[in-house]
């Protein structure tokens, strides 16, 4: 912007105490760029290899099997719940409501919870603990 | 009404009136985060229901238009709304208007092409099974 460089600015993080809001606010960026970045590519990856047949996926299901794909794996998992949860935060704040202190508070607390509970829940089905 | 070098440059802006755009692309990434909300939770349950993640289930899930059309769904709807989020990223924090020029052309051509690529490998796969 063609403006002063002096003009006075507001003040940036380094001022607020740091709360669970904060916390969801930049996590909310990370997974959204870590799902876009990383979550679109697994998927993109995973659908070519399916449609090139039993070579090709077999190839993906090693990597993605492999200590390193389940990491990235679970870590997308968490990505995925912990972007759901603060977007549907966000949903409701965009309406005007949970800006009350004590009840953002404890909406992004229930977020952060919620994304490890549902996270640990799904793979604890998946590598096979339900049975 | 002058809008010469004497103004200031909120005068200038009151004067141009809004850019009458931004609000489309705010809108947008709610709406698509609403059907992401649907499309995510169907495929984490579809890939939780599935009897087994083999090669042979999977085809035969995503063959079927009941797969296929999901996931078509999801594939557009979430580059588009990955599109839209990761530009609200880039123009937060890339200062220059160059580097930021090129930062969202380059999203754009990742988001096109890989969804591109996602959906031609789906359309293989419903069509015609996915490689022999």
């Amino acid at each position: 912007m063609a403006t002063s460089p002096n003009r006075p600015l507001s003040p940036h993080l380094g001022v607020y105490r740091w709360g669970p809001h904060m916390t969801v606010s930049i996590l909310h960026r990370v997974t959204g760029a870590g799902l876009s970045l990383v979550g679109l590519a697994v998927l993109t990856w995973w659908l070519v290899a399916l449609s090139g047949g039993a070579d090709s996926y077999a190839a993906f299901t090693k990597a993605a099997t492999s200590i390193y794909g389940k990491i990235v794996l679970i870590g997308l998992t968490w990505a995925f719940f912990q972007h759901l949860l603060s977007g549907i935060r966000h949903l409701v704040m965009d309406t005007g409501a949970a800006f009350e202190l004590g009840v953002n508070k404890t909406f992004a607390l229930v977020t952060l919870v919620g994304s490890v509970l549902l996270t640990a829940a799904l793979w604890w089905y998946v590598l096979g603990g339900a049975k | 009404m002058s809008v010469g070098e004497s103004s200031t440059p909120l005068g200038r802006v009151r004067g141009l009136g809004s850019a009458r755009e931004g609000g489309e692309h705010w809108l947008t990434e709610r709406v698509t985060s609403i059907a992401l909300l649907l499309l995510g939770t169907w495929l984490v349950a579809s890939l939780l229901i599935l009897p087994a993640l083999d090669v042979r289930t999977t085809l035969e899930w995503l063959h079927a238009p009941s797969g296929a059309v999901p996931m078509a769904l999801l594939i557009v709807v979430g580059f588009k709304h990955a599109l839209d989020g990761m530009k609200v990223v880039v123009d937060d924090y890339v200062h220059d208007e160059g580097n930021r020029f090129a930062c969202n052309l380059v999203l754009l051509f990742l988001a096109v092409g890989g969804g591109a690529l996602a959906l031609f490998a789906l359309a293989r796969i419903a069509f015609t099974g996915g490689a022999a």
